[in-house]
């Protein structure tokens, strides 16, 4: 079986205006829309065209958080993964005891890719598939907006500071998504019934023996310092005369 | 004490601007002794300009054909070997250091900070999340080491010191050959980079095409400024991917910022918060630049940009 295991982390919807609670204690989450992580959604394409391609057989979602993360992961079913699992986590998680959640499955599994978003967008950490990579003793290719599968080998673009980079790995190994990988396809109403009727586990975190205590811990959160708003100036010339004024140009 | 471990970017036998910053960070941790860690094919003239940079003690110099072009597989070994008696390991939030960073923290079984923006003491660093909409005060443990990445937009580069000692040091540890480096496609440019211009010139979606993005150019190459982009404008191809500006792209800190036909994402905008003067130029009054522009003109940027460029 050449498997994709895909990760799908549930993250306030990219839409959202986040905003800190009063208190510092977090940023507010009541009533607010939760989506997948987009770039999870672009690893979940990716990985739905190589099986359509023929160069995977099944693609299997993972989330780990709370139970609420089955939604993701139904939608992500819905959207074309074969089966999902569900690693429940109710505290914290940081990246490296997701990667040791990963490293456990993905001995269990055997997949030839994983496929993971570059970022999740609430922590923007873009850690977890660089140290999966590493416990896995596996390559990586991170930033990936091009992938190639031939045989044990799969040749990636990498959206990288200075342009594009392509770099060879041999599989397994660990892919994460950039913006441009793909455009996610949208999940059909049809779909969303038939995804009712594929596999879903939920699994503790506990059963896998994996170290998962924090260790960092967020003292307090606070709200970005605010820029002024400026001034409107009415012409070119009025504006290029303001920044000469103030020294700037 | 704090012994921190810097690690150095590179390529092409220049020590990247972002190190600078590193070690300006690192420098900023109480009891801070800094070394940097270059790994490289020959690395003399790298090794040199690193141990020239106020703050460093010692320069660490790894040598191995293997180590260029840089591959986050091959280096991040060694570099946890070289972590050995370091309580803080430290790169650039660029995406050299954004591969291999977490790379060698796993190895090491350390926790990671990304996108360091202030150290407020050994232990306790500030740090961005939700694209910035958020500052998140993070606790390390004491006792057990860590890595971190530096937002580098976030601290000014360290000053030329008096030059320390480069160690030429051997590190023993086997290196994995399942990753092959093909190669790498980077528009040559005359123009100051990205990522450490002092001023920026922007374009967005509004430019509606790669031919008028030349227009961008044109007012950039006029300040001396390095060119931007937004996503979307990136998305629609008019620019290559590496002048994305914003959460995902390139957070940057000009002294001077100019977006030209873009709306303003929040995106977007947690890319440029830290830019000294930031001008907007866009025919919807309504745009959300406006709100975090110094000065906003509401117009057509294809009449206002010829027009700028020639008063300026």
């Amino acid at each position: 079986m050449r498997r994709i295991l895909v990760g799908i982390k549930r993250v306030i919807d990219y839409n959202v205006r986040v905003r800190v609670r009063p208190d510092g204690s977090g940023v507010v989450t009541d009533g607010v829309k939760m989506s997948a992580n987009p770039f999870d959604s672009i690893a979940l394409e990716e990985a739905l065209r190589l099986r359509e391609r023929g160069e995977a057989d099944e693609v299997l979602a993972v989330s780990v958080g709370p139970l609420e993360a089955q939604q993701q992961l139904r939608d992500a079913l819905a959207m074309g993964a074969d089966r999902a699992i569900l690693v429940k986590a109710d505290a914290t998680i940081e990246p490296l005891a997701v990667a040791r959640v990963f490293l456990a499955l993905a001995q269990r599994e055997s997949p030839r890719l994983v496929i993971l978003g570059k970022q999740a967008i609430d922590d923007d950490c873009s850690q977890t598939g660089q140290m999966l990579a590493a416990l896995w003793e596996r390559p990586q290719a991170t930033f990936a907006s091009r992938l190639e599968v031939t045989g044990e080998m799969a040749r990636v673009t990498r959206e990288v500071d200075a342009g594009l980079e392509t770099i060879e790995v041999s599989l397994p190994a660990v892919v994460t998504t950039d913006l441009r990988l793909n455009e996610p396809r949208y999940i059909k109403l049809p779909d969303i019934m038939k995804a009712k009727k594929k596999p879903l586990d939920v699994v503790e975190l506990g059963s896998l023996g994996v170290d998962a205590a924090p260790v960092l811990k967020v003292l307090k959160y606070d709200p970005p310092p605010q820029r002024q708003k400026g001034i409107m100036v009415k012409d070119a010339a009025a504006l290029v005369a303001a920044l000469k004024q103030k020294g700037i140009v | 004490m704090t012994r921190i471990l810097v690690v150095a970017e590179h390529a092409d036998g220049r020590l990247n601007a972002a190190v600078a910053k590193c070690i300006a960070c690192a420098a900023s941790v109480p009891g801070a002794m800094i070394d940097v860690a270059v790994l490289a094919a020959d690395g003399a003239a790298v090794a040199a300009a690193a141990s020239a940079i106020d703050g460093v003690k010692r320069v660490l110099l790894v040598k191995n054909a293997a180590n260029e072009p840089a591959l986050a597989a091959v280096l991040a070994p060694q570099i946890a070997r070289l972590a050995d008696g370091h309580d803080l390991v430290l790169g650039p939030s660029t995406t050299f250091g954004k591969d291999l960073l977490p790379r060698v923290a796993a190895l090491l079984g350390a926790p990671q900070v990304s996108d360091v923006m202030a150290v407020e003491s050994a232990t306790r660093f500030r740090r961005p999340v939700y694209a910035g909409n958020a500052i998140a005060t993070v606790e390390v443990p004491a006792g057990r080491p860590v890595v971190a990445t530096v937002r580098v937009a976030s601290f000014a580069a360290a000053p030329a010191g008096d030059p320390v000692p480069v160690e030429a040091v051997e590190v023993d540890v086997p290196l994995p050959t399942d990753t092959k480096f093909i190669s790498v496609t980077a528009a040559r440019s005359d123009r100051p980079d990205l990522q450490t211009a002092a001023r920026v010139v922007s374009g967005g979606r509004a430019l509606g095409s790669a031919e008028n993005f030349a227009l961008i150019q044109g007012l950039a190459d006029k300040l001396g400024a390095a060119v931007g982009a937004s996503r979307a404008a990136v998305d629609a191809g008019y620019a290559p991917n590496e002048l994305q500006v914003g959460q995902t792209g390139k957070i940057i800190a000009p002294e001077l910022y100019v977006a030209v036909g873009i709306s303003g994402a929040i995106q977007h905008l947690t890319g440029i918060k830290d830019a000294r003067t930031i001008v907007a130029i866009n025919k919807d009054a309504e745009a959300p630049i406006f709100e975090v522009a110094d000065f906003g003109l509401v117009g057509d940027l294809f009449s206002l940009v010829p027009e700028i460029e020639k008063l300026l």
